[in-house]
């Protein structure tokens, strides 16, 4: 993985000093907490409804065993001993004190880890594919880039003052589990015919009030002319982006304002001028020197097959529907991706406890070249574990309540905090998202329904992602209750879409008995081998709200 | 109100005037409005002039005019609004303005060290802004991770020069 260099240090530090600086002022009254907010919101020093929260970077989810020790060690030092992992890799504090903030940001410059640009209307941390580097159909390592676009975004004096903030996922896959159309700008990494390798380019995509999909705005641009094309959309959105409604300030209302053939003209024309200038020209070498941080591990050359995974399969059943569920077929023969859930029946999806955390860096460090990632599904991953120690990391992770063996299952939600922990919410999304799980907490159950997410927000601003989700659970407030309104066919993959509602919102005594009846009907009308978001694409919405709404 | 120029705190010697009021003697700053209208009798004075663009104007149409004008005022109606950043790049790197380039309105401490990377060299500032307050937070960065209009050089190149320079030395 990347590795920061005298430069990167010294400018992580600057930022530690100086961010101290703004703290000192704020604890000595110098600063209002008015003028305190747009400096702490700098540095992603969140007011909650109880606290402050404090979000940490972690570029493109990917974390060495080190820094996810440093990152239990400050749950443990200065939080209530764990840490909550969010929609875009990151990791959130939900109670530091703010005294504490400068020594925890030390703490993080010393495993090259920051907060920089975690919040505000700011280019955000870079997100990508969790299976980046060890995923089959790969064209290239999609975190080379994302570092690429890291470096230029951070502390970038004409973009940090956006009309909103900014988002940028990147796949290198055909197979998308970035979720790049529904990100301000998407990347997906592709080859032309001659084997060069370029970005196609989707921009306005997005969730919150207004969900919209990604449009394509480039079908390839070329590697050395990447941070110029950035440039080129950042400015054209800098300058003509709304600012007099926060609510249509984003990318995607521009974009759809004006219309994709007119946002294209706009960002070529810019891009022809900023190409000309050639200083964003992105020399060979610069890729090279980041390329060769992301080099593949040192592979042993095995079997694809093992006869040890076999066996345990057969001898536990339990291991074999992880295996089904948690584990990825990986690039090299021999190895495999494994993913963590971090969604234990009734649990909070996302939470982790320091112990966990530690427990998984010591896996990570012992089967897993001694890296992790973070996925935006809430949910942790070993990259590149040999087949033949499944079994033993299964068995370790069992211990610390990591092994259940639901990825992408009904179980496996995304859940915003919601009103337990944020001021914008209307309802409740966790302790639904838990009550859903203890619902469908039988595994052999969830592996008979089979795929399918559900995602839950709430409030509109739709940080549970419930637009995409199989199944979108939305919390309203009606006059002080609260309501949950389903969507239904939503999806953030390659066939991103954005999910039907249903009709009338649920109460809260209804919603999980919903839920169980939208199960039913999918299972009484799939075919062999469908999934729920197969079957609601070939039966659509109609079927779905028979069975919910008819009078019994 | 102080001016800070170059990073010396100076005398304002530019008036700024509504689109009303009458011309005082001297070098003034006046609105786009009052600069497409009346442009010839303003030059007719031959004192310095410049010209204060909101922030929904563009600089598009001074373009022309920028060997004409001794300075270019940006308005940031607050700290949020960071329209003007990339107006000021435009002006600096792309139509290559030599005169001043000033920051008005919500201009914080804590932006100073963005704008003068985006080539603004005049800024104004609250009577509470001290020299070491300025130097304090325009110089909180000493590294540059992305070009800008301020031409330091970047991250980028002095890892490259520098691996250059090592790989020379080894060969000598």
């Amino acid at each position: 993985m990347y590795r920061y260099d005298e430069f990167d240090h010294q400018l992580v530090n600057e930022r530690v000093a100086q961010f101290s600086g703004q703290v000192a002022r704020r604890l000595s009254g110098e600063l209002t907490e008015d003028e305190f907010k747009p400096l702490r919101l700098m540095n992603g020093v969140y007011l909650q409804l109880h606290a402050y929260m404090l979000r940490i970077a972690v570029p493109y989810g990917t974390l060495s065993s080190k820094q996810m020790r440093m990152l239990a060690h400050i749950g443990r030092k200065y939080d209530r001993g764990y840490g909550h992992f969010t929609t875009r890799q990151n990791l959130q504090f939900n109670w530091p004190a703010l005294k504490d903030v400068p020594d925890i940001l030390k703490d993080l410059a010393s495993v090259e880890m920051h907060c920089i640009q975690t919040s505000g209307n700011c280019i955000r941390n870079v997100t990508s594919d969790q299976y980046a580097g060890a995923a089959k159909s790969e064209i290239e390592d999609p975190r080379i880039v994302s570092e690429i676009i890291r470096q230029w975004s951070t502390f970038h004096p004409e973009f940090s003052f956006l009309p909103r903030k900014f988002k940028i996922a990147v796949t290198g896959t055909p197979d998308d589990r970035a979720a790049i159309r529904v990100h301000d700008i998407g990347i997906q990494i592709v080859q032309d015919d001659k084997q060069n390798i370029g970005y196609e380019i989707y921009v306005g995509g997005g969730l919150g009030r207004t969900p919209m999909i990604g449009k394509k705005i480039a079908d390839f641009v070329p590697k050395e002319d990447l941070l110029a094309y950035l440039e080129a959309i950042m400015r054209v959105y800098n300058m003509y982006g709304r600012r007099d409604n926060i609510y249509k300030a984003r990318i995607k209302i521009l974009v759809h304002e004006i219309g994709v053939e007119e946002m294209k003209r706009q960002v070529e024309a810019e891009f022809a001028e900023v190409r000309k200038a050639g200083t964003l020209h992105l020399p060979e070498e610069e890729v090279a020197r980041i390329e060769a941080y992301f080099q593949a591990p040192a592979y042993e050359s095995l079997p694809d097959e093992s006869t040890e995974l076999n066996k345990a399969v057969l001898a536990d059943r339990d291991f074999a529907n992880w295996v089904k569920s948690n584990v990825a077929q990986h690039r090299v023969p021999g190895y495999a991706i494994v993913n963590i859930s971090l969604k234990p029946i009734g649990g909070t999806p996302g939470d982790c406890s320091s112990d966990q955390m530690d427990a998984v860096a010591d896996i990570a460090e012992k089967y897993s070249f001694d890296e992790l990632r973070v996925t935006h599904e809430q949910n942790l991953t070993l990259a590149h574990v040999r087949k033949k120690d499944l079994h033993a990391v299964y068995e370790a992770l069992k211990k610390h309540d990591l092994a259940t063996a639901n990825i992408n299952l009904i179980t496996d939600q995304i859940a915003c905090p919601g009103l337990d922990y944020c001021a914008l919410a209307n309802a409740r999304s966790i302790p639904l998202a838990q009550e859903i799980s203890r619902r469908f907490a039988d595994i052999e159950r969830q592996h008979e329904i089979g795929e399918l997410k559900i995602n839950t927000s709430g409030c509109i601003n739709a940080c549970g992602h419930h637009h995409v989700g199989h199944i979108g659970i939305l919390g309203v407030d009606k006059k002080g209750v609260e309501y949950y309104q389903v969507t239904l066919g939503g999806a953030a993959d390659e066939k991103t879409a954005i999910g039907d509602i249903v009709g009338r919102a649920f109460t809260e005594d209804e919603i999980v008995d919903a839920i169980e009846t939208i199960v039913t009907t999918y299972i009484g009308k799939r075919n062999e081998g469908e999934r729920f978001i197969d079957t609601y694409r070939r039966i659509g919405v109609e079927p779905f709200k028979e069975s919910l709404y008819e009078t019994h | 109100m102080k001016l800070i120029k170059n990073g010396e705190f100076v005398e304002d010697r530019f008036a700024t005037v509504g689109d009303e009021d009458d011309l005082p003697d001297g070098p003034v700053i006046v609105s786009l409005e009052r600069w497409q209208a009346e442009g010839d009798a303003l030059r007719a004075r031959n004192t310095a002039i410049g010209v204060r663009l909101k922030s929904g104007q563009e600089p598009t149409p001074i373009v022309e005019d920028l060997d004409k004008l001794d300075v270019v005022a940006l308005e940031f109606p607050t700290y949020r609004n960071g329209r003007a950043y990339s107006y000021a790049r435009l002006l600096r790197e792309r139509h290559g303005f030599k005169g001043e380039l000033r920051a008005v309105g919500n201009v914080l401490r804590d932006q100073f060290q963005f704008m003068v990377r985006c080539g603004i060299d005049a800024l104004e500032v609250g009577d509470n802004i001290t020299p070491e307050i300025w130097a304090e937070n325009a110089g909180s960065f000493s590294l540059y991770y992305q070009p800008a209009a301020d031409g330091r050089e970047t991250v980028l190149s002095l890892r490259h020069r520098l691996a250059q320079r090592a790989r020379e030395r080894a060969a000598v």
